[in-house]
């Protein structure tokens, strides 16, 4: 966990106090609407369909017991007992009346939390891998460099009218948990021949209506440069992003446009001038930050301990949860648990202010109050003791969160979609809860293996359907909810855009549609250990069109 | 964002006009006598653009009680009740088509 410091709870609490003003001056009628909005939407707050909605941050996806214990109460006391967690590793409220909303935020400031920079045309959450420091051979911790940038980055002046929002993603894994390929900019750590740490910077990866997977600039950045390269990015982007067309903000386009040398060599002129200024990293600042990250103070444990072996041997929903749910740690007799919030047939990523509690009950008992939120829109608690892995499973089982079936075809990422966003054409969450019913047969889905369903209720691409390795896009057409699929997307270290199988589908046909994939996929493989996005690569999608398209 | 008056209204049938309120969110519609309700039974239905745009403009006018008002479709019953006329409203006016988590 990070402590933060005196100014950044100064900093959040003299947040919450200003917009405490500016609600009461909106309910009196001194400000309009038009004058209030952007004020609100700095701080999280937008409207939805039926009522406001409130994203908080989780700053690279780690949570603390304490922490989430607040999520429950604002969950309880201000809203209707549940949240929402994003893509984007943020928890979002749907139901918070304005009237409330000074006194939730105060309580989250309480805990460290706020909705800073979660909406707007600014730097929004950093996120990262969500088993960061805690992964086997990764580089080092992530989370070092992403909260540097966190503090460079909030409330930065010249950063908080940018052409659009801008999102950063880093990772220090080799397999990659963080989509770094499909962010703004992607940060990648690894080795240079030299054996030294540094950054292969990525820029203008992103989706939406327009997806792109991002291009190197840099190979190799030496974490001294990463506060100023990054600076420099955002300095191009700021000068020569456009302003005149929302569809042509994003710095995706201004990198496709230009091209990726020529951004790359603006960038470079750029950073020229400001690498060896006040924004060169000081060993001794980094040091600083470091030490306010606090590891848990581990105890030696052996690998496979008898209780593990013995409750393996004896029980086949818990082997089968283990095989499935269950990662190795970097240090001997630990493993981080990936909790699924996918239970068959309810909508993915919501979690009940029960459920939060009860998790941060299990936290505090099992992995050092330490939780982690992922894009997957799953948590996980990364420092559990493989002995205690039997009980730990009873009580998550308990709660509803053990759902073998993370990485699976009911492990599926969604967005709000129409039942809730103002933006969407389609739903997404009912689609979604139609798919987990229709492979709650375990078995199915074990032998489907690796397969990732992603769906988003409008072209926005909040639930990231280009990256699936299938993509559910909800069309709207004469009124109806039509769905467009792709095939072969992926989200990780060979990330590519999925492509489009064929004509939109009826709403009442998406399902099926699926079950048509999967069925395809089954004939087509060569071996049980060919994934799905391997078969799709091998023979491209005519197969699964042939299939999906024959009798519709 | 372009003003709701600003834009051409095209009035094809029945039409409320809806908003969302000012304090909590929640949907509502303009009624006869000038005031919001959260009953779309109890909603003003004009079915010409003149009307709609005479409604639309005393709901815009009105920056306290809610933000956001546009012209939303409905559909009369034969039993003369106002139901939405198009998912999005129905939607906002019978709340997610799904059941809340720890409502099952």
């Amino acid at each position: 966990m990070y402590l933060y410091d005196d100014f950044d709870r100064t900093l959040v609490d003299e947040r919450v106090r200003e917009f405490r003003d500016q609600v009461a001056r909106r309910l009196s009628g001194e400000l309009t609407e038009e004058e209030f909005k952007p004020l609100r939407l700095m701080n999280g707050v937008y409207l939805q369909l039926h009522a406001y909605m409130l994203r908080i941050a989780i700053p690279y996806g780690t949570l603390s017991s304490a922490q989430l214990r607040t999520l429950a109460h604002v969950a309880r006391r201000y809203d209707r007992n549940y949240g929402h967690f994003t893509t984007r590793q943020n928890i979002q409220f749907n139901w918070i009346k304005l009237e409330e909303l000074p006194d939730a935020m105060a309580d989250l400031a309480r805990a460290g939390m706020h909705g800073m920079q979660t909406s707007g045309n600014c730097v929004r959450n950093i996120t990262t891998d969500q088993w960061a420091g805690v992964a086997p051979g990764e580089i080092e911790d992530p989370r070092l460099w992403a909260e540097l940038l966190r503090q460079h980055l909030t409330l930065h002046p010249e950063f908080s009218f940018l052409p659009r929002k801008f999102k950063i993603a880093l990772t220090a894994s080799a397999h990659d948990r963080a989509a770094v390929r499909v962010h703004d900019i992607g940060l990648r750590m690894h080795r240079n021949g030299a054996g030294e740490t540094g950054f292969e910077v990525i820029v203008g990866g992103g989706l939406g209506r327009t997806p792109f997977i991002g291009k190197t600039i840099k190979p190799f950045l030496p974490k001294r440069d990463l506060l100023s390269y990054v600076e420099a990015i955002l300095r191009t982007y700021n000068q020569y992003g456009r302003r005149d067309n929302i569809y042509k903000a994003r710095i995706k386009i201004l990198v496709h446009e230009l091209g990726a040398e020529k951004f790359a060599r603006e960038v470079e002129e750029e950073w020229q001038s400001i690498k060896d200024g006040a924004l060169a990293l000081d060993p001794a600042v980094v040091a600083e930050i470091a030490a306010r990250f606090r590891y848990p103070d581990y105890e030696l444990l052996e690998d496979n301990p008898p209780e593990l072996r013995n409750a393996r041997a004896e029980d086949k929903h818990f082997r089968r949860w283990l095989d499935n749910s269950v990662a190795n740690h970097k240090l001997p007799g630990r493993a981080i648990v990936t909790l699924s919030l996918k239970r068959e047939g309810e909508p993915p990523g919501d979690a009940t202010a029960q459920q939060m509690e009860a998790i941060a009950d299990l936290a505090d008992r099992y992995s050092f109050g330490e939780i982690r939120v992922g894009h997957e829109q799953n948590l996980a608690l990364p420092h559990v003791a493989q002995r205690d892995l039997p009980a730990l499973w009873r009580a998550l089982d308990e709660i509803g969160v053990a759902t073998p079936n993370v990485n699976l075809i009911s492990d599926i990422i969604a967005c709000p979609g129409l039942d809730y966003c103002s933006l969407a054409n389609a739903r997404s969450i009912p689609v979604a809860e139609e798919i987990t019913r229709r492979f709650k047969d375990l078995d199915l889905a074990h032998n489907l293996g690796r397969l990732h369903i992603n769906i988003s209720g409008c072209i926005n691409a909040c639930g990231h359907h280009h990256i699936g390795h299938i993509g559910i896009l909800g069309v709207e057409k004469n009124g109806e909810e039509y769905y467009q699929v792709t095939v072969g997307g992926r989200a990780d270290e060979g990330a590519e855009l999925g492509k489009i199988l064929g004509p939109a589908v009826p709403y009442n046909e998406i399902a099926d549609v699926v079950e048509d994939i999967a069925a395809a996929y089954l004939e087509l493989r060569e071996r049980p250990e060919e994934l799905f996005v391997d078969t799709v690569k091998r023979l491209g999608v005519e197969p699964f069109k042939e299939r999906v398209y024959a009798t519709r | 964002m372009t003003s709701p008056l600003q834009q051409k209204l095209k009035v094809t049938g029945p039409v409320v006009i809806t908003a969302n309120r000012l304090g909590d969110g929640a949907v509502v519609y303009r009624s006869a006598d000038g005031t919001w309700t959260t009953e779309l039974d109890a909603a003003s239905v004009v079915t010409t653009a003149p009307a709609a745009t005479e409604l639309l403009t005393a709901a815009v006018a009105d920056k306290l009680m809610a933000v956001d008002a546009y012209v939303a479709p409905v559909e009369i019953t034969p039993d003369r009740r106002v139901r939405p006329g198009n998912l999005r409203e129905r939607i906002r006016c019978n709340g997610p088509t799904v059941a809340l988590p720890g409502e099952r």
